[in-house]
Order: C-alpha cells, then sequence, then structure tokens
C-alpha cells in the first residue's frame, strides 16, 4: 500500500501531506524533517528512489520528484511497484496541472483543500484506485460544482448582498 | 440583537487570508525549523480567533473555522483534538461544502485509539453510505479509512457489503478499497464480504479490478497460502488483462504464491516470461523480472530471460532503471551468482556513481561475489574505492569487508597472514569508524587461529609504535586489541623492548582510562617475559619456540648459547646457564638472523635485530628503571583501573629489584636462584600468563556439571525474612556485586535497632552466618580468604578441563589436530584451524526461529474457501441479529439486504459450498473446455441466471443442493493445475 504522500517546497516548506496509517503529529513532523534532510543532500541527476527503512522503518520505499520548487515524494512498500509510484507522481502532478493551468507552487498553496480532493481521488485509503487525470477531473469539477450549489444556498440567514460581497473577497 | 455570531460571519478571516497572513509572517511549517517571536504571536492569534468562530451558530462560520483549523494542523502541525467534537457536528450537515471539511477534519485528526467522539460518527456515517448522493457516500467511505476502529468496523460491516455490488463503480472502488481496513479491524467481516470480493475480480470494469486486486495484493502479502484458492482466478487476470497496473498487482500476488505450490509456478512462469518479451512498460517489466527472480527461481531458461532484461536496464543512462536493475541483481545473487559476475564491470563501476543508493547497491553485489579465490583482490578494489570515498560509504564499504570475511567463522579466509595485515591496514585509513568490529575480529582471530600469532604481534606493533594514531579516537579501541595481543602472546614478539617503550609512550594519555588500563596490563606481561627469559633463558627460548609455528629457533638454541657464553660483553660476568647476553651483539650469527628472516616471511622486514632473549643485565636494568619512571607518577592517579594495574608492576619491579644487584654475588651458586622467591615469583606469573586463552562457546555455562549441595533453585526467602525485620529493600536477585552491598546493609541496620533487640539481632545474625555458610558462593569472599581468591584456577586450567567439560575437550582436541595439521604440511601454505566451537553459536541462532503469527484475517478467509466455518461465525451470527434488531425499520432496503446477509452466514455451510461452486461456474465460463468438471454445472448455470441482487434468496434455496456436495472438498487448487 502507499502509506504517505507529501509534497513540500525545496526549502523544506509543507505544502500537503497525507499518511495513509495513523501517525502523530509529532511523529509526522519528525519523519517530514527527516525525508527533507535526506532529499536536499541528494544530488542532481540520480535515481528518484531513496532507502527509506532508516526513516519509515522495515519494508517501505520512498520515490520522489522535484518540479521546479516543489519535492513530490510518495512512501511505500513493497505492494506497489517503484517505477509505477514514479508514474502515479507524474498522473497527480497532470491533474494539478490540468486543475490550476500550469500548476505552480502558489497553486498549491492557496488551494489546500482541493488539491486533497485531487489526492483523494486518486488514492484512498493507501491503495491507488484511479490512474486517469480525465477521469479525476471530472469528478473533482463535480465536487466543485455539488459545493458552490450548497455552499451558497445554505447561508440563507445572511442578505443576499453580504453573501455575494463575502463570496466576491 | 444579532450577537457576535454575525459579526463574526461578517468580518471572519477565509482560509486564504489565513494563507496571506502566513506568508507576510514567514511563518515556518511543521517540517521546517525556525520561527520568532512574531510569528507564534501571530498563530496563537489566529487560533484564538477559530476557537471564537468555530463556536458559531452559523454553519458557514463554523465550517470556514474548521476549514482554516484543519490547514494549521495538517502543514503547521497546530493541536485540534480539542475542535473533534465539531467535526462530528459538521458532518450531519445537509450543506455538502461543511459536510466535506468536516470529514477531511476528522480523517486528518482524529486518532482511532484515542479519538472518543469517533463513536458519535457512527450513525451521521452509516446515513451517508446510504446516500444517493454518490459523492456522500464517497466521503463517508474515505474517512472511514482514517478514523475507523473495531467497534465502528464492525457496525458498518453490513453497510460495506452493500456497497460492493454498488453499481456505481466509482463507489465500488472505494468501497473495496475500504474493506480492507474493515478487514484489519474486524476480521469477522471477512466473513460477510469475503465472496462479493472474489465475485468483483471478475468486473468488466478495469479500475473495480485493478482495486479488488490491490486489496488481494495487500492482503496475500501477510499470509499467501490462504490465497492459493483463488490462483485460477488471477491467472485469469494474468493471461487476460492488458492493464499495466493490474498485471504488476496480479505478479506480485504470483510472487507470493508461486513458491508455495511448485504446479503453480509451472503454469505462469510462461506467461510471465511473455509479458517481459513483449512490454513496453519499464515498470511491468520489472516487475515481471522480480517475480522471476523472487518466486520462480528455479526455472533457469526464465531466470536468463530475466538476467537478459536486467542487464539491458543497467546499461541505461536513467539512474532509475540503473539502480533497480541493481537491486533486481541482488535479489539474484544468493541463488544465481553467474548472473552477479555476468556484470561484473557495471557493479565495479557503480562503486562510485553519484547515488547513494546505487553505490550503496552495487557494494552488497560485490560483497556477494567474494569468495575464497577472488577475496584478497575484491578487498584491494574496496579498500581503493575506500580512501577515496566519502566518510560514510568509505565506513560502509570496510563494514561490509569486515561482515564478509568474518562470515561462518571466517570460512573464505585462507590466508590469514593477509587478512591480518589488511585489518592493520584498515585501522590506519582516516576515515575509518569500525574501531569496535576490528578490535573484536583481532582478539577473536588471536584466539581460534593459532598460526597467525605471529603475524598479529607484528601488525599489532605497528599499529602500537605510531604515536599519530593515539590522537585518533575512533581507533582506540583497535589499540587496545594491538596492546592486549602484544602482551598475551608477547612469546612471538621480535622486540619486547621497543614493544615496551610503545606501551609507556606518554601520548597514551590520551587513551580513555579502560584502554590505558589494558595497556598497562600488556606492559606487566610484556615486562614478566623480559624478566622471566633473562633468568630463564633456556625455558623461555624454549616455551616460546614450542609456540612458534617453525622449530628452527629451537634446534639453533645450543648454538646460540654457545655463541653467547664465548662473548664477554663489558661488565657482565659469563657463566654457564645464566646466559646474560649483549644487546649490541650484532655479531650473534647468522642463525639468529636466519630464525628471523624464517619467521619474518609477511612481515616487513625490521631493521631492529632480533633481541627476544638477549637480555644483558644492564638492559634489564635499563628496562626496569625505565617502566618504573614511566609509572610511578600514575600511582596518584584518581582512576582505579589504572592505580590498580601501575601498583602490580611497580610491586614486581620492587621484588625483582632486590635480586638485579644480587645477582652478581649469587653467580657462583646459580644453583641456588631457583630457591629465591623472586624467580619462584616470575616462573609463576610466566607460566600463568603463558596459559592459553582459547575461545569460549556460548553455552559452556550450560555444560559445567552443577557442584554437590549447591542448590540454585532453592527459595531464598529465608533471607528476605531476615531483611524484612529491618525494612530494607532487598532486590531478589543475587548478584555478585550486590552481595556485600546487602550485607552491609543489613549491618548498618542491626546497628540502628542493636540496642532494643539484642536476641533477635543475635539470631539473626546467627541466620546470617549459617546463609552465609550455605550460600558461600553468593559471597564476596571477606578479607582473611583473599589468599584464597588468589589461588583461584585460571580460566583454562587444566584440572578443570579434566572434570569432563565437553567443550574444552574438544577444543584440547582441535588444538592438537591443529598442530598434526602444521607438521604435516609446511610447504603449501594450507588454511591454518580456526577453532570452532561447533556446539556454540548455532544453537542459539536456532532457538531464534520466528514463531509463525496467527493472523486473524487469513484465518477468517481460509474458512470461507475452505469451509471450516466454527462457532466464531455463529457468535457472528447473533452479533449481526443483534445489531438487526438495534435498527428499526427505518430503511426497507437496507434491512432486507441485511436478511440476506444474515442467511448467508446462518447457512454458512451452504455458503461455502456455493462460494466454491460459485468459483466453478467462473471456471466453467472461463474454460469449460480446458477443465474437466464434474456435475455440479446445472445449479451454477441457474444461479448465473438469477442475479446477485436476490442474493439472500437464492442462497436458502441452495441449500439442499449444498448439503450434498460437502463432502468431497480437500484442496482447491488441483483442477486448475492438473
Amino acid at each position: 500500500m502507499i502509506r504517505a504522500v507529501m509534497v513540500m517546497n525545496t526549502l523544506g516548506k509543507l505544502r500537503l501531506s497525507k499518511f495513509y496509517d495513523f501517525q502523530p503529529m509529532e511523529k509526522q513532523q519528525e519523519l517530514i524533517r527527516h525525508v527533507y534532510a535526506v532529499l536536499s543532500s541528494r544530488p542532481e541527476n540520480v535515481s528518484n528512489f531513496v532507502d527509506a527503512e532508516s526513516i519509515f522503518g522495515p519494508d517501505t520505499r520512498l520515490v520522489y520528484k522535484n518540479l521546479a520548487t516543489l519535492y513530490f515524494v510518495f512512501v511505500f512498500d513493497s505492494s506497489e511497484n517503484e517505477l509505477a509510484m514514479l508514474d502515479l507522481i507524474q498522473v497527480f502532478v497532470e491533474t494539478l496541472d490540468k486543475c490550476f493551468r500550469d500548476v505552480c507552487e502558489l497553486d498549491i498553496v492557496f488551494n489546500y483543500s482541493k488539491t486533497q480532493t485531487i489526492l483523494d481521488e486518486i488514492i484512498s485509503g493507501g491503495q491507488l484506485l484511479e490512474t486517469s487525470s480525465t477521469e479525476v477531473m471530472k469528478t473533482v469539477e463535480e465536487i466543485t460544482k455539488l459545493e458552490a450549489a450548497s455552499s451558497s444556498s445554505s447561508s440563507s440567514l445572511l442578505p443576499k448582498s453580504l453573501v455575494a460581497w463575502r463570496q466576491g473577497q | 440583537m444579532v450577537g457576535p455570531s454575525l459579526m463574526d460571519s461578517l468580518f471572519q478571516r477565509s482560509l486564504e487570508d489565513l494563507i496571506k497572513g502566513l506568508r507576510l509572517h514567514h511563518i515556518p511549517t511543521g517540517g521546517a525549523s525556525g520561527g520568532g517571536a512574531e510569528s507564534s504571536t501571530f498563530m496563537s492569534k489566529a487560533v484564538e480567533e477559530i476557537r471564537r468562530e468555530i463556536k458559531s451558530t452559523d454553519p458557514q462560520t463554523k465550517t470556514t473555522a474548521l476549514q482554516k483549523l484543519t490547514y494549521l494542523h495538517s502543514l503547521y502541525a497546530v493541536d485540534m483534538s480539542w475542535a473533534a467534537f465539531h467535526s462530528v457536528e459538521l458532518s450531519s450537515s445537509t450543506c455538502f461544502h461543511s459536510k466535506r471539511i468536516a470529514y477531511l477534519a476528522a480523517s486528518l485528526s482524529f486518532n482511532p485509539s484515542t479519538t472518543d467522539v469517533i463513536l458519535l460518527l457512527t450513525h451521521q456515517l452509516r446515513k451517508d453510505l446510504n446516500s444517493a448522493n454518490p459523492h456522500e457516500v464517497s466521503l463517508a467511505l474515505q474517512a472511514i479509512y482514517s478514523i475507523s476502529t473495531p467497534d465502528l468496523a464492525r457496525d458498518l460491516t453490513p453497510e460495506l457489503f452493500t456497497l460492493l455490488n454498488s453499481n456505481k463503480n466509482f463507489i465500488k472502488k472505494k468501497a473495496i478499497a475500504t474493506v480492507l481496513r474493515i478487514f484489519e479491524l474486524y476480521p469477522d467481516a471477512v466473513r460477510v464480504c469475503f465472496k462479493r470480493l472474489v465475485e468483483n475480480l471478475e468486473n468488466s470494469d478495469v479500475g473495480v479490478v485493478s482495486a479488488v486486486v490491490g486489496v488481494f495484493c495487500e492482503l496475500a502479502s501477510k499470509e499467501p497460502r490462504s490465497y492459493l484458492p483463488l490462483a485460477p482466478e488471477f491467472y485469469r487476470i494474468l493471461v487476460d488483462s492488458r492493464n499495466n497496473w493490474v498485471l504488476i498487482k496480479v505478479l506480485k500476488i504470483f510472487a507470493k504464491l508461486a513458491p508455495l505450490e511448485p504446479r503453480l509456478g509451472k503454469r505462469v512462469v510462461e506467461p510471465i516470461c511473455e509479458h517481459l518479451r513483449r512490454t513496453g512498460a519499464k515498470s511491468l517489466a520489472f516487475e515481471c523480472m522480480r517475480t522471476i527472480v523472487t518466486g520462480l527461481s528455479e526455472y533457469e531458461s526464465a531466470v536468463k530471460l530475466a538476467v537478459e532484461k536486467i542487464r539491458e536496464f543497467l546499461s541505461e543512462d536513467d539512474p532509475n532503471l540503473k539502480y533497480l536493475g541493481l537491486q533486481a541483481l541482488a535479489i539474484v545473487a544468493p541463488k544465481h551468482i553467474w548472473a552477479v559476475l555476468e556484470n561484473k564491470e557495471v557493479v565495479i563501476k557503480s562503486l562510485s556513481d553519484d547515488d547513494v543508493n546505487s553505490k550503496l547497491e552495487a557494494l552488497r553485489l560485490v560483497m556477494a561475489m567474494v569468495s575464497e579465490d577472488n577475496v584478497a583482490e575484491i578487498c584491494r578494489v574496496l579498500i581503493n574505492y575506500a580512501l577515496k570515498s566519502d566518510p560514510e560509504f568509505c565506513n560502509e564499504i570496510l563494514g561490509s569487508i569486515l561482515a564478509a570475511c568474518s562470515r561462518d567463522y571466517y570460512e573464505i579466509i585462507i590466508d590469514f597472514d593477509w587478512y591480518v595485515s589488511l585489518l592493520g591496514e584498515m585501522s590506519r585509513i582516516p576515515h575509518c569508524q569500525k574501531g569496535d568490529e576490528i578490535e573484536n575480529q583481532l582478539v577473536d582471530i588471536a584466539m581460534r587461529v593459532r598460526d597467525v600469532r605471529s603475524e598479529l604481534v607484528q601488525v599489532g606493533r605497528d599499529l602500537l609504535i605510531d604515536p599519530a594514531l593515539l590522537g585518533n579516537p575512533f581507533i582506540h579501541r583497535i589499540l587496545s586489541a594491538a596492546a592486549w595481543l602484544s602482551g598475551e602472546y608477547v612469546e612471538f614478539s621480535r622486540n619486547p623492548v621497543e614493544l615496551m617503550e610503545a606501551l609507556l609512550q606518554p601520548r597514551t594519555s590520551l587513551l580513555s582510562p579502560s584502554i590505558r588500563a589494558v595497556y598497562i596490563q600488556s606492559a606487566f606481561k610484556v615486562l614478566t617475559f623480559c624478566v622471566y627469559s633473562y633468568f630463564f633463558p633456556n625455558e623461555a627460548i624454549a616455551s616460546s619456540t614450542s609456540e612458534v609455528t617453525d622449530s628452527v629457533p629451537k634446534m639453533e638454541l645450543p648454538e646460540t648459547s654457545d655463541s653467547v657464553t664465548a662473548a664477554t660483553v663489558a661488565d657482565t660476568v659469563p657463566e654457564d646457564g645464566f646466559n646474560p647476553r649483549s644487546l649490541h651483539e650484532s655479531s650473534n650469527g647468522v642463525s639468529v638472523d636466519d630464525s628471523k628472516n624464517m619467521m619474518n616471511n609477511h612481515g616487513q622486514a625490521s631493521s631492529v635485530p632480533l633481541k627476544k632473549d638477549k637480555f644483558t643485565e644492564e638492559s634489564i636494568i635499563t628496562l626496569v628503571n625505565f617502566v618504573e619512571t614511566t609509572l610511578s607518577p600514575l600511582l596518584g592517579t584518581h582512576e582505579v583501573e589504572i592505580q590498580d594495574r601501575v601498583k602490580n608492576v611497580l610491586g614486581l619491579i620492587e621484588l625483582i629489584r632486590q635480586e638485579l644487584p644480587g645477582s652478581l654475588v649469587q653467580n657462583e651458586g646459580n644453583n641456588q636462584k631457583q630457591e629465591l622467591i623472586a624467580f619462584e615469583v616470575i616462573k609463576l606469573l610466566n607460566d600463568a600468563f603463558s596459559e592459553e586463552l582459547g575461545p569460549v562457546s556460548l553455552n559452556a555455562q550450560e555444560m559445567v556439571p552443577l557442584p554437590d549441595g549447591l542448590e540454585l533453585k532453592e527459595n531464598l526467602s529465608d533471607l528476605d525474612a531476615i531483611c524484612g525485620d529491618f525494612r530494607i529493600p532487598v532486590s531478589a536477585s543475587f548478584s555478585l556485586g550486590k552481595a556485600p552491598l546487602l550485607e552491609k546493609d543489613v549491618i548498618s541496620g542491626f546497628e540502628r535497632q542493636s540496642e532494643e533487640d539484642i536476641v533477635t539481632l543475635s539470631e539473626s545474625t546467627s541466620l546470617l552466618a549459617e546463609h552465609r555458610k550455605r550460600h558461600g558462593l553468593y559471597y564476596l569472599p571477606s578479607g582473611e580468604k583473599e589468599k584464597v581468591s588468589n589461588d583461584y584456577p585460571p580460566a583454562n586450567d587444566l584440572s578443570v578441563r579434566d572434570k569432563g567439560d565437553d567443550g574444552t575437550e574438544d577444543l584440547v582436541k582441535l588444538a592438537e589436530q591443529s598442530l598434526v595439521l602444521k607438521k604435516k604440511s609446511n610447504q603449501a601454505k594450507p588454511r591454518p584451524v580456526v577453532v570452532k566451537l561447533d556446539d556454540g553459536d548455532g544453537i542459539h541462532l536456532a532457538a531464534k526461529k520466528p514463531v509463525p503469527k496467527h493472523d486473524p484475517i487469513s484465518g477468517a478467509v481460509r474458512d470461507v474457501l475452505f469451509g471450516n466455518e466454527d462457532v466464531a461465525s455463529t457468535s457472528r451470527n447473533t452479533k449481526s441479529d443483534r445489531s438487526l434488531s438495534r435498527r428499526s425499520g427505518k430503511d426497507k432496503a437496507s434491512v432486507l439486504e441485511l436478511k440476506g446477509d444474515s442467511t448467508y452466514v446462518n447457512s454458512s455451510e451452504i455458503g461455502n459450498t456455493s462460494s466454491r461452486r460459485s468459483k466453478h461456474h467462473s471456471h466453467g465460463k472461463e474454460k469449460s473446455s480446458r477443465s474437466s468438471r464434474k456435475g455440479t454445472s446445472e445449479h451454477d448455470q441457474k444461479d448465473k441466471a438469477k442475479s446477485s441482487n436476490h442474493h439472500g434468496r437464492h442462497k436458502s434455496r441452495h441449500r439442499a443442493a449444498g448439503a450434498v456436495s460437502v463432502v468431497a472438498q480437500s484442496p482447491v487448487i488441483p483442477d486448475f493445475l492438473l
């Protein structure tokens, strides 16, 4: 299964993290720090795989991809194929790219919950569920529509103008 | 009055505002460190704000507050356990946005083992799982995965069972992924859901199949045997599927299953090779290779093909493929070392790769290639790499050399002289941090391999005399071993005086006290040896040469002594038998040099002439004086170990000093000197030191027969009773260290109470005395007994050996054999005997065999597949009934569904047979032409016609038919395999 997904920038700032086995917050912090320490020390043009057993325990591997200012990191165990995971990072990034049109770090910073939704559509409970970015986008758009519809109808307590004003912000 | 809630709503900061603020204040995320006071005030203000907003009655405000908090929690590690209830509250919102935020917050922050509000979610989750909106169902399924507890899993099993049959593949996939977690938490769910899971293997949607195969891959990785019966389904997917993601997972399953069932391997090896030949996807190709080399390594042609492909990977420029290629080679290596040898060049080249992982992998492969014939060559190459590389990798290299060479009692080492000098060389590598391991091996080899000792002493000397090495704390342990070797085997030393100077050089003050103590103890041994060979030259030589491999020195002995006696040197008085020898006697003779050369075959030629047994009075006095002046200042040290040993040495010096000036007087009557105490002591000491220390078997302790009267199992509570009188905390365990302390405590206890009850006191002292008499072994000897303790037999005393200690007897035998062997072949230089205590280490390793863990999931799976339905199912049955009755007739559909479910469990036996049969028909459909099936197909066709919607009913209708066919069911796979 996939154990964790992390997105952080090249300065070590965390942009997204999801652990599929419950980890207490302090442990998560520690793991993320270790991962960053390893990634930042790797030279360019080397393989995308890192021996993760010293960080995540036995039977774990880590694959990462450095795109622009971001590291995309997937941690998984022997039930997954290394190259397939590398492809999966590609799928994830492609989807983000479709969603935000030429995705950059800021898009991910300001669209935290949308990014989470995309990730949840690709991986659920540590299992890979969807590998087509088009399919994922379709679902994400449906969800966005649903959200928009529900949030505009529910806040009837406030005057219409105020709602519009707040949404316009 | 609108109240604060509206104000909050109007002026609430959105998540975006919060993020902007965070960026403005340069607040570091949880993973990074830093952040000043300003940022922390911003953060606490933000959290304060959220705390206020989250209490709002306006769902919109509440949602935004929760969203902000989740963001801060997930990226900035802000605690949000206090907000758990708010998530629960919002999850029931009719607004999809709020619900989504609530479930996201729950899945990111709830701790299944400590968050107690999770149970409150059960009802809401159930409702959402039954929702008509697929996205709501999906939210609930995702949440269940992260927050589920065993209770929740049990309560939601019926809903998941339903969803496994959902007509929306989008939902079905997620339900399948979630069911895996449910199985883990509540294994009884397997009995309910497993069959539907299996049915989904035949789904036409590739996404669904992918999800199911993924789940089976997880399950099979834990306990593969239970899933053997499903091999036919997996085989069909392997042959038919064109989706790489699915194929990869199926291959992973077969990698687990194939080793369990040889017939299965035979069946799948061809399709896998076919995929490997045909596929263009590297991921699939790699998985095929891995499957072949892990699970199908006995199929030569397949392995050949895989290795061919591995070589393609290795020749790629892509570092990823190269790394994976090396990894695959590492898997092949143990069984097919030829594959590694074929790719030797690439592997060696990868040692200087930029990528640390590739380097490590290459190193592992190089070590796998090591054998008797090439060990020297490989080590040479590796040491060169070690010298060039960074400290970390350098130590990796050294570590693997040490591990590979010491494996199985240095199995691959033929030339120990070479290996020992390699150890010396490793110690000198600047980055070397393997001091502990090298120390162990030096000492271990010295004890096990008799023939290498002279070379060891030589290596040790080279290390000891280099003052620069003392400056490197990483190799202090090695120096400690070197010092010990030089002391213990001083008879092999070519120049004990030089050794003494090395051991006592001023820079030894850099050593830690414990190591320094070893140095001084070794100096003690060297001194004893020197003085002994001065006093008893003949015996000294005899005793030393008897240990030396070649007998040359012995033969030349008379000659040497003759030449010495003939020479008159300065102020010494030449006397026959006394043999004082000159340090300066360079003209001593060719024979000595010869002997030196003989002994010096492998070490570098030393320019120092052999002076071992040529102590003049002058030289011995110089030596003694040197030792005394160097060590005396250490008498005042605070380190007990050092002080103790220094005292020993100085005591010895005092003793011999009385004899040294007197030796002039005593010359004529040299027969009398045997009577002198000093000689006696020196002789005793030397004998004690030249007694050989051998390796000790790990279970030697067990082989020591229990002495009469020693009662180890007797309860020592009587002592507790005594001590209990005085309320002194006594640890029940006895150790040598604790005994005196205890005694002291007891006595101080006496003192405290002595006035009041003298009677009890005397009583208990007498008890204590009696106890002491009976269990004297546990007590440290008191003052008067000290002399006795001096007489404690040395570790390897022969008299002890005679007591029937099998292990040591073997050892003696082995040692004798080694001597015999030596005599036989002197020229060819055979591998010296390595003393092994074969009964020792093996047993202990074997004892550690892991006990197979009982895996509840696979237990349940086996029950479902093989039909050993047991009591557990009935218990589960009542449970499900209860959960049924708990639910009112609110939602008819699900109750109906549940009823079906419980009939399924009720008629478990029949359920099983029909599950088996449903497999039959799945087969019948697929390849009825291939497999010859008996009878049952009629029923199956009928089943097939009734679609699974009316699940429960068709099951019960089946009861009769099922009962008949229960009979002949043993292993399930044979049909497929034969």
